[in-house]
């Protein structure tokens, strides 16, 4: 640690040019967490999809409904610990445009399938037993200034309440996620509300949208999805299970490549800058070749020169890159940049270690070929080089 | 000699020297290039969905809704209601009368070329007044489907990206459907659809004798009103009435709205990071030439024409990279096409990545600002530089 102070002079040298390398990655570093956040918020956060969760849907498309008298045949398939359906409600709130996800559940078995949704008990309590209730989260609840027990008239195009007027819920508990990335913006009503509405309108009355099934066993995960795919073949409404991280991948590979071409065109740019930002850390290095030699005839050995070099060029990206990581992870975690549409761009902590590793690659690799360069001359040729 | 000679003497000794300095500006010019080819390729996707959806949409052609509804996908009209929106007042006629059509809109999996997944593909039950209100629409390979027949059409662009082939039969549900024919309509959305005779889609998608939408051909763009006010004060109906380009237009909000965020949010990055490129680039440029400008201002050329030829280098500099950049985004995106899903529909819409003029000035634009902020510090050092410890220098 002695050599500290040698190495601090020699960053101090050129005052503006190690500045300008600092920022340049620094901004490459907050550049790499938006990538990350980008990069999640395309693929819907699929690792956080439940292992032992499989979705099942109409086989002809999500928009078809699935009778609800196949839940309780579901259930007596072995393997299969819990079953709970949903149903797309598709409403706003005043204008069209206010877009957030919103659904008919069963309140008591939808929160013990989704326990990533966090109600006070409470709350919880005061929705099961409210017919019209409903749970929302935080940022939705936010950003229409819905509180608990205010009374909100939502519209639905899909389902037009019978005398015309608006459905109104009362707010009964605000949720949180248990982890960034789950998706906390969206509506849970008691399924209730609406099947009673439409009392003997089978049509309605009788289907939901898509079951959620929990299995008991992850690794049968599969065969039990397609064991239940049989017990409905060649019904008139036939099904078609997948795990939850297939569902939602296939969702995202849906919105196709926009996510990954523009993470592969920044991530492109990305790496040009911190190209430059290395060439720029060893070309200071490089000029200074000729003091290494100073420094090996004074008597320092050739690990000890090297070791020198590299603690310069590894403080320089660990300082400007430490940095743009903190500021990246910052910024993606203030949420979602578009207002609702993408939910899960967070930071999975993962990509932190990841960009911990690029930081210290470039510290290591802007520093040893000009090190590796100053121990292979010998110190006349050096010296002679000014 | 006036300023401007001045100016331009120092500037052209300037570029002259740029190739001793040939590393660092490089840097710089690959910097700004990076920084506009991002943002010209992140924005030419809003800009090709858009002109998917909104070029190719006609302000003289009306769609009918159920009131309240913002998408076909949510909409649904009874068979009786169609009947009364066809005739509404101010439809255009054609030989076997009004030109509107009742259509069902659906949804059908069929896999995605570029990935084997199963993808939402739009799936429209038409009937024959369909092909009027679309003059744009044509056969290109195949046939129209027969009606009362399963067979299907397949729009052109959804022929490229999903699995569907003139030829082929796919089954969705109990029903198996032949494809008989491929269209083309101008690039509109419907080339991202699939067709196929409404009397037989109702049954297999278990819609009665339902449709979702009225599409009304209109006696001229400015009937719009004659016909919205007739159809929504008609009290058998309850309905909305939107002009087509104005409902396209909103369709392609989301989506649109989602990549400029993303586009404008990583340029403003990476042009920062640009400039800080820029500025170490010319500051170093300055340096080099210390003594140089020392003496053009001992033979008495001005500090502020100094300034201004350090300026333009910079500005040259970034103007090169942002036609590297605008010419690489152009030639590497421009016309790609893929698919994507409409936010606002769930299904799925193909389209080409578009480099639009607008694109390319607004990039080399950006670059020409990114190269005046770059150069100003470094300007003004040179400007001041005091002449004589500066010509003792080195």
């Amino acid at each position: 640690m002695k050599y500290l102070h040698l190495v601090w002079r020699n960053l101090l040298r050129r005052k503006i040019r190690t500045t300008f390398t600092l920022l340049s990655i620094f901004v490459a570093f907050v550049l790499f967490g938006v990538l990350v956040g980008i990069r999640s918020a395309f693929t819907l956060g699929v690792e956080l999809a439940g292992a032992d969760r499989l979705v099942l849907l109409h086989r002809i498309g999500f928009m078809m409904f699935v009778p609800e008298s196949y839940g309780s045949r579901m259930r007596s398939v072995q393997g299969v610990s819990d079953v709970t359906h949903s149903t797309w409600f598709g409403a706003y709130y005043q204008t069209p445009t206010s877009f957030f996800a919103n659904m008919a559940v069963e309140p008591e078995p939808f929160l013990k399938m989704y326990p990533e949704y966090i109600v006070p008990e409470d709350q919880k309590k005061a929705w099961f037993d409210d017919r019209t209730g409903a749970i929302v989260g935080k940022p939705t609840a936010e950003r229409f200034g819905w509180k608990i027990g205010d009374r909100v008239p939502l519209i639905s195009p899909i389902f037009n309440r019978p005398d015309g007027t608006p459905w109104t819920f009362t707010i009964r508990g605000i949720y949180t996620a248990e982890k960034k990335g789950v998706d906390d913006t969206q509506f849970f009503f008691n399924r209730q509300y609406l099947s009673e509405t439409f009392r003997g309108v089978s049509f309605i009355e009788g289907n939901v949208g898509w079951f959620i099934i929990r299995v008991n066993d992850p690794a049968n995960a599969d065969q039990i999805a397609q064991r239940i795919d049989g017990l409905f073949a060649n019904s008139a409404n036939e099904t078609k299970t997948a795990t939850e991280a297939q569902f939602v991948q296939n969702f995202a590979k849906q919105i196709g490549d926009i996510g990954s071409i523009v993470t592969a065109i920044t991530g492109a740019v990305l790496f040009t800058i911190l190209l430059v930002a290395g060439n720029t850390m060893a070309q200071s290095i490089r000029e200074r070749i000729g003091e290494l030699a100073v420094l090996k005839t004074l008597g320092f050995t050739d690990g000890k020169v090297l070791g020198l070099v590299l603690l310069e060029s590894i403080f320089i990206a660990v300082l400007g890159g430490g940095a743009g990581l903190l500021v990246g992870w910052l910024l993606v975690s203030a949420g979602d940049p578009t207002g609702g549409f993408l939910p899960a761009f967070y930071y999975p902590p993962r990509q932190l270690v990841v960009g911990a590793v690029i930081v210290l690659g470039l510290g290591v690799a802007a520093g040893i070929l000009p090190g590796l360069k100053a121990n292979r001359l010998r110190i006349v040729d050096a010296l002679r080089r000014n | 000699m006036g300023w401007i000679s001045q100016v331009v003497a120092v500037t052209a000794l300037n570029i002259r020297t740029i190739r001793q300095r040939l590393g660092s500006s490089a840097v710089a010019v690959v910097g700004i290039a990076g920084v506009v080819i991002v943002f010209i390729a992140v924005l030419s996707i809003g800009e090709g969905f858009r002109k998917v959806l909104i070029d190719t949409a006609y302000p003289d052609t009306a769609l009918v809704l159920r009131a309240g509804a913002d998408t076909e996908m949510t909409s649904g009209l009874s068979g009786d209601e169609a009947k009364v929106a066809v005739e509404g007042a101010g439809i255009r006629r054609g030989p076997n009368g009004p030109i509107a059509s009742p259509e069902l809109l659906v949804i059908a999996d069929v896999p995605k070329r570029s990935t084997g997944t199963p993808a939402n593909v739009p799936l429209r039950g038409v009937q024959p007044q369909a092909f009027e209100a679309r003059p744009e629409l044509s056969i290109v390979e195949g046939r129209r489907f027969e009606p009362g027949r399963n067979e299907l059409i397949v729009g052109r662009a959804a022929m490229r990206e999903f699995e569907l082939q003139p030829g082929m039969s796919v089954r969705w549900g109990e029903h198996t459907w032949a494809i008989v024919g491929v269209f083309e309509a101008d690039g509109a959305a419907a080339e991202s659809e699939i067709w196929a005779d409404a009397r037989v889609l109702q049954p297999a998608y278990r819609r009665g004798n339902s449709f979702q939408s009225v599409r009304a051909k209109l006696e001229s763009v400015d009937s719009f009103d004659k016909f919205k006010d007739a159809l929504t004060t008609d009290p058998r109906l309850k309905v909305t009435v939107v002009r087509e380009s104005d409902y396209y237009a909103e369709q392609s909000t989301v989506l649109h709205s989602i990549v400029r965020t993303i586009g404008y949010g990583i340029a403003v990055l990476m042009g920062i990071g640009a400039v800080f490129g820029a500025i170490n680039t010319m500051y170093s440029a300055v340096a080099a030439r210390t003594r140089e400008i020392a003496t053009l201002r001992a033979l008495g050329f001005g500090a502020s024409a100094v300034m201004v030829s350090v300026l333009v280098e910079a500005i040259l500099l970034s103007l090169i990279g942002g036609i590297l950049g605008g010419a690489l985004a152009y030639a590497a995106f421009d016309g790609f096409t893929t698919a994507t899903m409409n936010w606002q529909s769930f299904s799925q819409v193909a389209f080409a990545f578009a480099v639009t003029p607008a694109l390319l000035i607004q990039g080399i634009v950006s670059a020409a600002t990114m190269g005046l902020l770059g150069g100003l510090f470094p300007a003004i050092r040179a400007a001041r530089l005091p002449i004589v410890t500066a010509l003792r220098e080195l």
